[in-house]
């Protein structure tokens, strides 16, 4: 159990930077998860972290320990990779053991303990298999047991639910987290995914273009995103974004024409206004609807209902309770909750924090038709 | 899923396989036919018929102590050729493959051997390696008789080992270079966060997932060493000193074409064909069973 901090971490390639100084502290014993888009430099700082690529400048410390010129070896920390990096040749129980065998673990105890770990991931009917005549998630689980079976003081892992189809994905996830309550061994986990970010994570670290674009823990992340990226690539469907520009009044005026809300505490100017679909509101009447959308189509999904609107070639998601039907075509009168409007700015996509008000009337709108959008 | 694909333009089929039948048919059936005529019937030294004679070219070449001789050299030459080709090739394939200094001037290098005729290679090592010229010649001048093929039969044979080797070593590096290069990096990647040292993956991991191509090499480099160093022996050793590198095909030719025995030297072609046959299909019958394809 140790805790790993990372210090203005770079990595360049050439003159290729691909991790543009990263800072970041992962307490011992929590699950810090690393979400991004692909070639964002995710899988990159992780192997910086394992060992597997050199530090171009920065300093890492696991456990207190200053780790940027050790090897691999050295640092105590197990991968698990995304295709599993299983020794074919090898029968399962070897696989498993192979840890142990390399530290000279005397064959009786190594034995003693393959078994035991082999037990607590299922697989102690498939000691004596190679790992060709596995399932996909039968390998997973014996790389899982090859890093348990360490002790180590680190775990990583490396997008390991990425090629398990979707129902093992999900179950795998509980296990992985499982595993993590028992253990309590600090993990790092790389993804893009992200639900496997969110359900996963003690702390969420999202991740652009080299750099950290919000650290946090998941419900902060997905309540107060810090940027324009962050709002768009985390919820499904993702943040509505509309662009708005505040005027001298402090009131808004979208594309869609001027909103009876306005800005405290913030001078005039061209912005981003974002809204959840699940914070959109469905007024009870034109009277107190602040933006109509024609609905383009629905999508079902049993505990909720998804209703896609139309706004100038892009769409505008809704996220309402699942019965009430909607015709395709028909208008959307929609209401939004002030408290509940994210503001970024339309030049660098950050975080604007500022007060919104309804303008005069203070008269709650009806919530019952909005429903908070589960995580699929 | 049947996974060929069928035409049924049999005329076009023909015409496109036919360059290659008919060199096939030229240059390994006709000649392969002829010696199997020649190696039961005695053939006059100045042509003008010949007389059936059954076995009897093959009980004089088995009752021949040269034939055993040469033999002998034979197996001694391909066992130590091999060894050595393969070992020299699978170092400096482990070299390249760690991105070791220098490893793209070798890769590039290392692939010219393979493409120079056995003759040059044999005259560049006759001239390398004589004692009376070059750094030999130096060495023999501090130690008079260290170094000398032309009498000694033990220092001819490491030559034409030496000789034969060079070139096999490109051979064998290409192979087993693009062998290692296909094992998932993750793999070797893995074996490293478990703790192993690059010796420890390279005997754990590399060899034995390099095993087919290995084994392909064997088979390759050993049936080669029987059959493909006539040019290196002719132009280092003629065979000599006393018979010391007579390998199996350079007694063949020697026989055949210097003694004008060409009754006993297509019989021993026709031995020689079926050892190199026999010793293939041991390999595949017994080692290929050890192989793990993945």
């Amino acid at each position: 159990m140790a805790d790993i901090t990372l210090r203005a971490l770079r990595k360049s390639y050439g003159g290729n930077e691909v991790v543009k100084g990263v800072d970041l502290s992962v307490p011992a014993r929590s699950f810090l998860v690393i979400l991004g888009p692909s070639g964002c430099g995710k899988s990159t700082l992780l192997r910086m972290i394992a060992g597997l690529e050199e530090i171009t400048s920065g300093e890492l410390t696991i456990g207190g320990e200053r780790m940027n010129d050790k090897e691999p070896r050295e640092r105590h920390c197990a991968m698990v990779f995304q295709n599993y990096a299983l020794y074919p040749h090898m029968t399962v129980a070897r696989n498993i053991a192979y840890p142990l065998e390399v530290a000279g673990v005397p064959r009786a105890l190594r034995e003693r303990r393959v078994r035991e770990t082999a037990a607590s991931v299922g697989l102690a009917d498939y000691l004596e298999r190679k790992p060709g005549q596995l399932s996909g998630g039968q390998r997973q689980r014996v790389a899982m047991a090859r890093a348990m079976i360490r002790e180590p003081r680190v775990f990583l892992f490396d997008e390991p639910l990425s090629n398990l189809d979707a129902t093992l994905r999900v179950q795998m996830r509980l296990e992985l987290r499982r595993l993590h309550q028992r253990l309590g061994v600090t993990s790092v986990l790389v993804t893009h995914d992200q639900t496997e970010a969110m359900t996963m994570a003690d702390l969420l670290v999202v991740m652009n273009g080299g750099r950290i674009e919000q650290a946090g823990t998941p419900l902060e992340v997905y309540g107060r995103p810090a940027s324009r990226f962050v709002a768009s690539f985390i919820g499904t469907p993702p943040m509505n974004l509309v662009e708005a520009e505040i005027a001298p009044s402090g009131r808004l005026h979208t594309e869609l024409g001027p909103l009876p809300i306005a800005v405290e505490r913030i001078a005039s100017g061209p912005v981003l206004l974002g809204v959840r679909p699940e914070h959109v509101l469905l007024a009870t009447g034109p009277d107190n609807a602040d933006l109509e959308l024609p609905l383009e189509l629905v999508e079902e999904l049993g505990a909720t209902r998804i209703l896609h609107a139309r706004l100038d070639g892009r769409g505008f998601a809704v996220a309402t309770a699942p019965g009430l039907p909607f015709p395709p075509g028909a208008t959307l009168l929609l209401r939004l909750d002030p408290s509940q409007l994210h503001l970024f700015g339309r030049a660098d996509g950050r975080r604007i924090d500022a007060g919104l008000v309804r303008i005069g009337e203070q008269v709650p709108v009806a919530p019952t038709e909005a429903v908070a959008v589960p995580f699929r | 899923m049947d996974k060929r694909a069928w035409f049924r333009n049999t005329p076009l089929a023909l015409a496109l396989a036919a360059p290659q039948l008919l060199l096939v048919l030229l240059f390994f059936y006709w000649p392969s036919g002829a010696a199997l005529y020649w190696a039961f019937t005695l053939e006059q030294p100045w042509g003008g018929g010949n007389v059936f004679v059954g076995l009897e070219n093959f009980r004089t070449i088995f009752g021949d102590p040269l034939y055993w001789n040469s033999v002998g050299r034979s197996v001694v030459f391909a066992l130590a050729s091999t060894l050595l080709a393969m070992t020299l090739g699978m170092l400096l394939a482990l070299a390249v493959d760690r991105r070791l200094k220098g490893h793209a001037g070798f890769r590039w290098a290392l692939i010219w051997p393979y493409a120079i005729a056995a003759p040059a290679a044999g005259l560049a090592f006759r001239f390398l390696l004589s004692p009376e010229a070059g750094m030999i010649a130096y060495l023999n001048h501090s130690f008079p008789g260290l170094w000398n093929p032309i009498v000694n039969g033990w220092q001819a044979m490491l030559l034409i080992i030496l000789a034969y080797s060079w070139k096999y070593v490109a051979y064998n590096f290409l192979f087993l270079l693009a062998g290692l290069q296909s094992i998932p990096k993750s793999v070797i990647e893995a074996a490293a966060m478990d703790g192993a040292r690059p010796l420890r993956r390279m005997w754990d991991l590399q060899l034995p997932l390099l095993t087919p191509t290995i084994f392909f090499l064997l088979v390759v480099n050993l049936t080669d060493s029987f059959v493909d160093s006539f040019g290196i022996v002719d132009l280092t050793t003629e065979g000599g000193p006393n018979k010391a590198t007579e390998l199996l095909v350079y007694k063949i030719y020697f026989d055949g074409f210097k003694g004008l025995d060409y009754s006993g030297a297509a019989a021993q072609s026709i031995i020689l064909m079926i050892l190199v046959i026999a010793l293939t299909f041991i390999q595949f019958r017994f080692v290929e069973r050890r192989i793990h394809y993945s």
